[in-house]
């Protein structure tokens, strides 16, 4: 394989693991202060129609993807109001938002079926991404740029700083937090509005960057692969990164597979290797001895009710 | 002065029957506020939604046949989501046991004989438990999450789906499209009502909300379902397995899935097309919990959510209403039943800054199928 070839396969690897990197990262955010939500492809969906209508209707990306955050950090704020002030069932209430999503966009999206915009692919000069090893580092949209930035910053506010020890209390021990002054929920609706805001960025990726048009159900599942990354991760951020790059990887198999001309499996296998690939991950990850799945938050999915 | 939750003591039972009702009220409320602000005829959509399909007569054959597999398959998410086994890949064990039917109608093609029909529900139910009996498989074994795993699965069937119509099972004299042979008159459901479209899988559906009914009410298994969900420390205590339950809800519900598939396939669509996953597993989920995980009440939950998508398609060919507003306007039925539910365990107080502070336990433990329990768990 020539070396431009290898380029571009990491070209197209990166463009796959960007939007679920966003979105898990939102969610490991979200699932560290001790909630889980399943909307996350729901809100996926969101901000994929608002980034495309905003940029579609004002011609300006950047205001695209604030819209994109908006929206789907008001959608979390549905799901943080029934789980987090009338604790209702998280299960139930994020599998609901995922329904929505998918609805409301479709709903929004039905006027833009087909239309294109310019995809948001650059964010320097096109000349500095000339020569092709040039283009793997400056080659790339913002929002991947954004993502990395992204994890450093999640990892350093979990790991490092007075806000995210808190968080992680509250996901630890909601009860002890809250007797020592702590307001678990408020921290958890600024949590949830966070995993939103990413879960928008994450969805305008696919709107905006990889597909610049609209479809409906565009992110084809892509949003249970990002939670499903957050378990895979053992709710770290450099995992995460790691991770993402890996089902990036797996992901765009299928693209260059058809490409090279791979016969003996149907297209269609191989559009199910990402799925297969996300249950094997994780059934290893479960039976890892250091336990994936031991990592998880301690008060994952229960709700809280202060007393008195 | 502000609004508080007060804890009741234990669940409102006026409250159970009330709140799904409530949810539907609000649901259409919403509906005319949203559709009036997204230009289109609030009001007639709701009127186009919701009445036309019942104001018909000849229409109230759809509703039966879209709420037989809503109902078959709700029937068991129900006994999982009781025990706190959330299968939400049922679409998928739904499309596997309908190409499980489908192999072996295409199997028996030219063949006559009284058998084959049974035999493609057999293997209907057979192929929906064998696609559950992964996630079971996995969370019993390595502890992996349900959840995640039977919605991958859903993915992959459908994968699996567009290759078999795209390729090995593709009829071979229907001009290259990508979709099976007709079903021959052996291989069809049976009318259950001469002359109408109601098929056989209707009455089955309520026979099996009725067997459900009482294997729940009043059977060991059935209490072993109900306490496994509500307290599965006292179920450990009791010597019920939770592994068992985990096999017991997967199977359950990949079972009926698979036989609502098959349903679906001999039934109204009499051969097998890429455009058979229509989502009623997903919407299976919100009767379920409409119904309040109760058999009887996912027969009026599905016929609810029958009404819902007939109605649908009237407002899409009669006011333009986008097919994708009846998915918005199902999940916000959710959502607002999922807000009044509150109302079942909590009392609304106006309280002043000086109220007395009730007594209030720091977190509901219960899990959710504690928080939606069916009417006559509250007795047992």
């Amino acid at each position: 394989m020539s070396s431009a070839v290898l380029i571009s396969i990491a070209m197209t690897v990166v463009g796959a693991a960007t939007p679920i990197l966003l979105a898990a990262l939102g969610e490991l955010v979200v699932e560290k202060s001790g909630v889980l939500n399943l909307g996350l492809e729901g809100m996926m969906l969101i901000g994929a129609v608002t980034a495309f209508a905003v940029t579609y209707s004002t011609g300006s990306a950047p205001l695209g993807l604030i819209a994109a955050m908006a929206a789907s950090a008001a959608a979390s704020m549905i799901f943080g109001f029934l789980t987090l002030t009338l604790t209702a069932n998280q299960v139930a209430t994020g599998l609901a938002l995922t329904i929505f999503g998918i609805g409301l966009s479709s709903l929004i999206g039905q006027g833009f079926v087909g239309r294109t915009v310019d995809a948001l692919h650059r964010t320097f000069p096109a000349a500095l991404a000339e020569h092709p090893v040039w283009r793997l580092i400056f080659g790339h949209s913002p929002l991947v740029y954004i993502s990395l930035v992204m994890t450093a910053l999640v990892a350093w506010f979990l790991t490092r700083s007075r806000a995210g020890l808190i968080l992680r209390a509250i996901g630890e021990s909601d009860e002890a937090a809250h007797s020592i002054g702590y307001s678990v929920i408020g921290v958890r609706y600024l949590a949830v509005a966070f995993g939103g805001a990413m879960a928008g960025l994450g969805g305008s990726y696919y709107s905006l960057v990889l597909t610049p048009m609209w479809a409906d159900r565009l992110t084809a599942g892509r949003g249970w692969i990002a939670l499903a990354l957050v378990v895979f991760a053992s709710w770290r951020p450099l995992r995460l990164l790691a991770g993402a790059y890996l089902f990036g990887a797996v992901m765009t198999f299928e693209l260059h597979a058809k490409a090279a001309g791979v016969s003996f499996l149907a297209p269609e296998f191989l559009a199910m290797l990402p799925y297969l690939a996300t249950i094997v991950v994780l059934t290893v990850i479960s039976v890892a001895p250091a336990g994936g799945r031991l990592a998880a938050p301690a008060c994952l999915g229960k709700p809280f009710r202060a007393t008195g | 002065m502000r609004l508080r939750l007060e804890a009741r003591r234990e669940p409102s039972r006026a409250m159970l029957y009330v709140t799904p009702a409530l949810a539907v009220a609000m649901t259409v409320l919403a509906g005319i506020f949203i559709f009036t602000a997204m230009g289109y005829d609030g009001l007639g959509a709701i009127y186009q939604i919701f009445i036309t399909p019942l104001a018909d007569p000849y229409r109230w054959q759809d509703l039966f046949v879209k709420a037989a597999p809503l109902i078959i398959i709700a029937l068991g998410l129900a006994v999982g989501f009781r025990a706190n086994v959330w299968n939400i890949g049922a679409e998928g064990q739904y499309i596997v046991g309908a190409l499980a039917g489908t192999g072996v109608a295409l199997a028996s093609w030219g063949m006559e004989g009284y058998w084959i029909l049974p035999a493609m529900i057999l293997a209907g139910i057979l192929g929906g438990l064998a696609w559950a009996a992964i996630p079971a498989f996995l969370k019993t074994r390595f502890k992996v999450n349900e959840i995640l795993t039977s919605l991958m699965l859903t993915y992959v069937a459908i994968q699996l789906l567009y290759y078999l119509m795209r390729g090995p099972w593709k009829d071979p004299e229907g001009f290259n499209f990508p979709q099976t042979r007709l079903f021959t008159e052996w291989q069809t459901l049976p009318a259950a009502v001469p002359g109408t479209l109601i098929h056989l899988g209707v009455p089955v559906a309520l026979a099996l909300a009725v067997v459900a009914w009482v294997v729940l009410a009043r059977t060991v298994t059935g209490f072993q379902v109900r306490i496994v969900g509500l307290a599965p420390q006292a179920a450990r205590y009791a010597g019920f397995s939770a592994r068992r339950t985990v096999w017991l809800a997967l199977l359950t519900s990949g079972g009926l899935a698979g036989l609502a598939g098959i349903f679906e396939a001999a039934g109204p669509f009499q051969q097998m097309t890429p455009q058979f996953p229509v989502n009623y597993g997903f919407t299976a989920i919100i009767v379920a919990f409409l119904g309040r995980l109760h058999p009887l009440g996912i027969v009026l939950a599905g016929m609810v959510l029958a009404v819902s998508y007939v109605g649908g398609e009237n407002a899409q060919t009669t006011i333009g209403l986008p097919y994708a507003a009846t998915g918005m306007f199902q999940a916000m039925m959710l959502f607002f039943l999922l807000a009044v539910d509150v109302l079942v365990r909590y009392r609304l107080r106006l309280s002043g800054p000086g109220a007395a502070r009730p007594h209030q336990e720091s977190r509901p433990q219960a899990p959710a199928a504690a928080r939606t329990p069916a009417p006559e768990s509250a007795s047992a």
